[in-house]
């Protein structure tokens, strides 16, 4: 019986291992790099413990509490610091990462007919989903010893032996759990979208109970898995129950994939996908209503996410007055603008930073033009009575609406969290004109887009590049000291950094001169050229 | 009068000639099938008329109007369904139906209905969901519930089943006798014979053939099966007369359409018993002409 539901299961264990090889060790790399690299740094940042102490004020409050969970205060070493301010946020991401690979592997191969292809082969009913349970698990039991040893390695004193195995078999042991939650799903769900949608709600939910109990009722947290990340107390009193818990639930998790998937027909699922609209709306019956509806999800995401990174930004604000305030040697080095307090010397810098996260968004917006193009959607469009300049036109008045309301948003962020953390409160006019003042540059970049679209459609993903590099001289211009020049090829670099600076009225008025000039000539060649995948 | 006319239309890709010279046209109320093999450039003429592609030389007009410059205006009185129907899979093909119907500006809740209906198709599903032959019926039933003047169609059938063929090429006759035009290509050859009125074949870039059935047909062979009393002689010294072969009480030959009054007249000396005469169908016309230039022995079974 084991023999005809197993059969071959080692076989395709390997085949899927060679499908991912890349992809897992990308990820595996990744994190390691990325969990490792800590340490040191904060060693390096927080040299006595008298430092770490004065850290551990600014921690001490619900709002640290609910973003890091809780952490051992009282002995704030490199290595507490390091599995506190660390370890949950590594954690959601090997949960994304868990759900990423099991999706693919489960019910996206459904979805597109590779199982049906499998399963008529010499292979059991079970053997794919079991192949692919084989690949996620030692993936992570790799990631596990991997990251465990890794931060032993690093010989730091407080990262000891069984700590940074506990680290490590912590992460791994999410891994495992949010692998079988994806598992689950995968049988649930009728759809891959469906299966990452869930799992991806399962995550969430699990990450906000958590914020919600460690604040108010610290034994409630044991109800999410993300809260055993911080209940193990790594590198203080290192609790190895939570992690005996991850094990059994993913493996529960796991047998009850496979039950589901005994008892169910390849290709269904058990949540049923709920019928659809017979009829569209009024709204999607437009070029520019068909482009929101496409995008409508991504556009609320990217909204919530750069409100959540304003705000995050905003509640430093508090510390950083208590932080720097009494130190009257960083006031000397930081003062340069006569009657600029310390936070507004910051918002320049961190304006910048917010400016370019928030282009993101609107620029995928107009670059999803070219996507549809891709997949040979705009003849449907274009061949019915709407010009190429409307339906580019559509695009563009969404991607300039986003990046309206992305930069607005992450501002209103900033302003509502800094103001709630700061003793006499932030000005909102100050904030908002220091964020909405780089929307004539974040108007030209999606410029550059339509620009690349029109002239050269193969080679949008040429403005990412733009990007980056305006990422690069900007954000690290200051500490390497380039040349102005260098700053000022981007569109980022002629905006007039208020508060500390003057809202000069010409760099504006000439970068939005150029940026329509693009736009137009974009426009033009779109009109143009052929339609091409 | 014609509400379509290509004339010397050339379209390069780089240094690849997708189009030589392609001239045809598509009168009013008539159905033009629109046949070759893969790669030949059908689509590549049909994305030029639809203003997709411009062209690199000659003229395309539909209703009078240059395909790439008024595009928007022949739009709305134009209706398209693509061989490969890429749609959006987070919506439904009710709402995919809605905005197509739109966007050309018309309105017709109820031949969209009945449409559904005839189709069989279930317009609360995502797109996701459906297979090919059923994202093909959401574009059909699009097309058809507008009231256009030209319907493009490219290779629209290739995912239907019989039954959802056959009411396809209802609609087609539908249109037809609304005084409607269509513009089909296909891959279908005996769909091709049933609806259109004249053909194009089309072969690496250049339109090879095109004229009526009929007109077609006077180039080709008749097959002849015919059992005689004596058996025949002297048959191979005819012009025209091909691949013949002997059966148990006769012979089988294809004869030129031109000569097959002396064949007979020749043939009828040896008692006929039984004679069997085919028309050649789309199918040796097509054969013909794309098995290259081998004018010579063409065996088909008509």
């Amino acid at each position: 019986m084991a023999d005809q539901v197993l059969a071959n299961t080692g076989r395709l264990a390997r085949f899927i291992f060679r499908l991912d090889r890349i992809r897992i060790a990308l990820w595996l790399i990744g994190l390691v790099i990325f969990t490792i690299i800590i340490p040191p740094a904060f060693d390096n940042l927080y040299k006595t413990q008298a430092e770490r102490d004065a850290i551990t004020e600014t921690m001490a409050n619900p709002a640290m509490t609910a973003m890091f969970g809780p952490g051992d205060l009282n002995h704030y070493t490199t290595g507490a610091m390091t599995a506190h301010q660390m370890v949950l946020m590594t954690a959601v991401i090997v949960g994304i990462m868990a759900i990423l690979l099991m999706a693919r592997h489960t019910r996206a191969d459904e979805e597109d007919g590779r199982i049906e292809m499998i399963r008529a082969l010499p292979s059991g009913r079970l053997s794919y989903l079991n192949a692919s349970l084989v690949v996620t698990s030692a993936t992570f039991i790799g990631l596990a010893l991997f990251t465990g040893f890794g931060l032993y390695a690093l010989g730091i004193e407080s990262l000891d032996l069984e700590g940074s195995l506990l680290y490590g078999a912590t992460l791994g042991g999410t891994g495992l759990v949010f692998a079988g939650v994806t598992a689950v799903f995968a049988q649930l769900s009728e759809s891959s979208r469906g299966t990452i949608g869930w799992s991806t709600a399962v995550l969430l939910i699990a990450y906000l109970l958590r914020a919600i109990t460690d604040v108010s009722n610290e034994s409630l947290s044991w109800l999410s898995p993300l809260g055993w990340v911080s209940k193990a107390e790594i590198y203080s009193s290192n609790q190895w129950l939570p992690v005996l818990l991850m094990l059994a639930v993913s493996i529960i998790l796991m047998v009850v994939s496979n039950y589901l998937n005994s008892i169910r027909d390849l290709g269904q699922g058990f949540i049923a996908s709920k019928p659809g609209k017979k009829y569209a709306s009024r709204f999607l019956q437009s070029p520019f209503g068909l482009a929101f509806r496409l995008q409508r999800t991504g556009f609320i995401s990217w909204a919530i996410g750069l409100f959540v990174l304003g705000a995050s930004y905003g509640s430093i604000f508090g510390d950083f007055e208590t932080f720097f305030g009494d130190n009257e040697m960083y006031e000397q080095m930081l003062v340069q603008a006569e009657g600029a307090s310390l936070v507004e010397q910051f918002i320049p810098t961190l304006m910048i930073v917010i400016a370019l996260i928030a282009t993101i968004p609107p620029v995928i917006a107009m670059n999803k033009l070219r996507g549809e193009e891709k997949k040979e959607r705009l003849e449907h469009i274009l061949t019915r009575a709407v010009s190429r300049t409307k339906l580019m036109g559509s695009y563009f008045v969404l991607a300039v609406i986003n990046a309206f309301v992305m930069i607005s948003l992450s501002a209103l962020g900033l302003w509502s969290a800094g103001t709630s953390v700061m003793e006499e409160g932030l000005e909102f006019g100050m904030i908002y004109s220091a964020a909405i003042v780089y929307f004539p540059a974040m108007v030209a970049m999606i410029g550059i887009a339509i620009l690349l679209n029109g002239f050269l459609p193969r080679m949008t993903h040429l403005v990412w590049l733009y990007f980056i590099y305006s990422f690069f001289v900007l954000y690290l211009g200051n500490m390497f000291q380039f040349p102005d020049w260098v700053g000022q090829l981007s569109p980022f670099g002629h905006i007039p950094q208020l508060p500390i600076e003057d809202a000069a009225f010409m760099p504006l008025f000439v970068l939005s001169i150029i940026a329509v000039g693009i736009i137009i000539l974009g426009f033009i060649g779109f009109n143009k050229r052929d339609l091409q995948n | 009068m014609s509400v379509l006319e290509v004339k010397h239309l050339t379209k390069t890709f780089g240094k690849f000639n997708a189009l030589y010279d392609v001239n045809f046209d598509v009168k009013k109320g008539e159905v033009f099938g629109f046949i070759g093999p893969n790669g030949a450039g059908k689509s590549t003429t049909i994305r030029v008329l639809l203003g997709i592609l411009k062209a690199t030389e000659g003229q395309v007009k539909v209703f009078g109007k240059d395909a790439w410059d008024e595009a928007v205006d022949i739009h709305k009185h134009l209706a398209y369904v693509p061989g490969d129907v890429n749609l959006w899979p987070n919506l439904t093909g009710g709402e995919v139906i809605d905005l197509f119907v739109k966007l050309r500006g018309g309105n017709n809740n109820h031949k969209r209905e009945e449409l559904i209906k005839k189709f069989d198709l279930d317009p609360t599903k995502k797109c996701r969901t459906y297979s090919k032959g059923n994202r093909q019926k959401v574009a059909l039933v699009a097309a058809f519930s507008s009231d256009a003047d030209l319907y493009v169609l490219d290779e629209p059938t290739s995912g239907l089943d019989p039954l959802m063929e056959r009411v396809f090429q209802e609609c087609v006759m539908d249109v037809k006798s609304q005084g409607k035009s269509v513009l089909l290509s296909s891959h279908i050859l005996s769909e091709v014979e049933k609806l259109c009125d004249r053909v194009g074949i089309i072969r690496q870039g250049q339109i090879i053939e095109s004229g009526s059935l009929n007109e077609m047909r006077h180039l080709t062979r008749t097959h002849i099966l015919v059992d005689t009393k004596q058996s025949i002689t002297a048959l191979e010294e005819f012009n025209g007369v091909h691949d013949i072969e002997e059966t148990e009480n006769g012979l089988t030959f294809q004869v030129d359409t031109e000569e097959l009054d002396n064949v007979i007249k020749h043939v009828s000396q040896f008692g006929i018993l039984k004679l069997e005469s085919a028309p050649p169908t789309l199918e040796d016309l097509f054969m013909r002409h794309y098995e290259g230039n081998e004018k010579q022995g063409v065996t088909t079974n008509g």
